[in-house]
């Protein structure tokens, strides 16, 4: 008992000086890449290197200050934030249609699959231009790419969510005599819950990817827009603002959507079956592009 | 019917044609404009001129060499870094989580620095290119030695044989197919990226040509450009895909 406990406190020590050696190392490497930094910043003040292309931090702390200030930023936040929402909206609610249908038929996922393996792996991007003949330059297009976005990465987890419902759920599901509606409800959308959620969460993060970037090549207004029209006035520091902001608004995202998941997976006993196989191919496994 | 129940792909590929002779019917009857969606026959007419106008294979190799650029320089970058990671454990926790949050951030939107820095060049599109290309092979590689089985580690335990040895015959060969499937996730990214730059920065090869046609109000052109780039994603997805079964067959 006693040399339980002392192999324990070893333990307990080790981990603790592990602990402490990570905190260091992130702590060392900040610092270092902040001097870094400013080094080069320093650098280009006085004409040696890139002139002006990397600010000082404080300049950019100064420029996020004054972004968060201007109203101008916080109406093209809400035009980015429109966008997104739409367009994540509709996407997620076409696919998890597709999905559903794509993972009861086997016939119809044969027949969609390659297709959608087929643009799912291709920059989404490339499809502007027919948005921009379809629905114009203003912020439908850009909804309708959110929405494309949107799509490929529910669609994928949402037919795998269907293809691994445990077949045993199935069999007891039909041997109550549930009906369809039954079945659904009481069955199928319990059990696909998580890889729905899972498939929302790197939904909505590459719908942010997808506006933006539409933005950045046609708008007249939007965060993508703001980041094209200071890149053009070649004021650096409150461009590197922006696409800081940018990154902490996806961040912040992120990281709801991983909260949300957390919760619902502590909710749910785990009711996919294991040992089922999907296709190899990667239209359920393949990575969405923007 | 039952027959066609076994053959889903030649459903698939019947329900494409029957779409594609709906579309012809709808843009010739006017209930589609002509200038929003061509007709499918004009798009494939248009391959021929788009490559006598834009030399689409000459560009299509403009963007393969700046993704095997990238790729060889995430490659050169991500597999040591990845292999120091997994060496020094203490560094390869502490960075875990940074490379995760870098993966998933949207990298896309540093383009306008590296336009800043390096000007409307090869090196931009090398340089965001190389980004997202590097992450999955760092996290991959590190992966990957992490994963080898113990089992083998103590066989050459038992055969005495030296660290360079265990690592050269045993670690790696048996991460080789982790680290592949990060290379595989690397060569997309970096397609994509590139493909995404040119398009946006109008310059290099298949994303610049898209642009251009849109540009040209060229609409077959548009399309058949874009299909063009499809079918590029769809060779690189193939490709890396049957490679990555043949390392990993089981």
């Amino acid at each position: 008992m006693a040399q339980t406990g002392m192999i324990d406190s070893k333990s307990t020590d080790t981990n603790l000086s592990m602990d402490g050696a990570i905190r260091r190392i992130r702590i060392v490497t900040a610092v270092g890449l902040v001097l870094a930094w400013e080094v080069i910043a320093t650098l280009g003040t006085v004409g040696v290197l890139y002139n002006d292309v990397v600010p000082h931090i404080w300049a950019i702390v100064y420029a996020i200050y004054e972004e968060l200030v201007s109203a101008g930023f916080y109406r093209d936040l809400g035009i980015t934030f429109a966008e997104h929402i739409v367009g994540f909206i509709v996407g997620s609610i076409i696919a998890i249609f597709v999905g559903i249908w794509m993972g009861t038929s086997p016939l119809v996922r044969g027949a969609l699959e390659p297709y959608l393996n087929a643009i799912g792996s291709t920059p989404k991007i490339i499809f502007l231009p027919i948005l921009f003949l379809m629905f114009g330059t203003g912020i439908e297009s850009k909804m309708a790419k959110g929405a494309m976005s949107a799509f490929f990465p529910v669609v994928f987890t949402t037919t795998l969510g269907m293809v691994l419902i445990n077949p045993v759920l199935i069999r007891v599901g039909k041997s109550f005599n549930l009906n369809k509606w039954q079945m659904v409800s009481k069955i199928y959308m319990p059990a696909m819950v998580n890889p729905v959620i899972t498939g929302l969460r790197l939904g909505m993060a590459i719908t942010v990817i997808g506006v933006l970037v539409a933005e950045l090549k046609f708008a007249d207004g939007g965060l993508g827009y703001r980041l094209g029209i200071y890149y053009e006035q070649f004021r650096i520091a409150p461009m590197y603002a922006i696409i800081l902001i940018i990154f902490a608004i996806a961040a912040a995202a992120n990281v709801g959507m991983t909260r949300l998941q957390d919760r619902v997976n502590r909710h749910m006993a785990p009711s996919t079956s294991k040992g089922k196989k999907t296709t190899a191919s990667g239209g359920l496994g393949v990575a969405p592009t923007n | 019917m039952s027959k066609l129940h076994k053959m889903p792909i030649v459903v698939g590929l019947i329900g494409l044609v029957a779409c594609a002779l709906l579309l012809e019917f709808a843009v010739d009857v006017g209930w589609v404009m002509q200038l929003v969606v061509p007709r499918p026959s004009d798009t494939i007419l248009a391959f021929p001129e788009v490559q006598e106008d834009m030399d689409l294979f000459g560009n299509f190799f403009v963007t393969l060499g700046m993704t095997a650029g990238a790729t060889l320089l995430a490659l050169v970058i991500g597999v040591p870094f990845g292999y120091f990671l997994w060496r020094n454990s203490q560094y390869g926790v502490a960075y875990e989580g940074w490379l995760a949050a870098a993966f998933a951030a949207p990298t896309v939107l540093l383009y306008p620095l590296f336009l800043v820095i390096f000007g409307r060049s090869h090196a931009t599109l090398i340089a965001m290119g190389f980004i997202p290309g590097a992450i999955p092979i760092i996290i991959q590689t590190r992966q990957g030695l992490l994963g080898v089985s113990r089992t083998l580690l103590n066989v050459g335990r038992s055969f005495n044989v030296s660290d360079r040895e265990m690592f050269w015959k045993i670690q790696l060969p048996s991460a080789v197919p982790t680290i592949f499937t990060g290379i595989r996730i690397g060569v997309m990214y970096t397609l994509v990226n590139i493909v995404a730059i040119e398009y946006l920065i109008d310059f290099g090869g298949l994303g610049r040509i898209v642009s251009e046609m849109y540009f040209r109000f060229d609409t077959p052109g548009t399309y058949a450009s874009i299909i063009a780039v499809v079918f590029v994603s769809v060779f690189f997805y193939w490709g890396f895909g049957r490679i990555e079964k043949w390392l990993r067959p089981v």
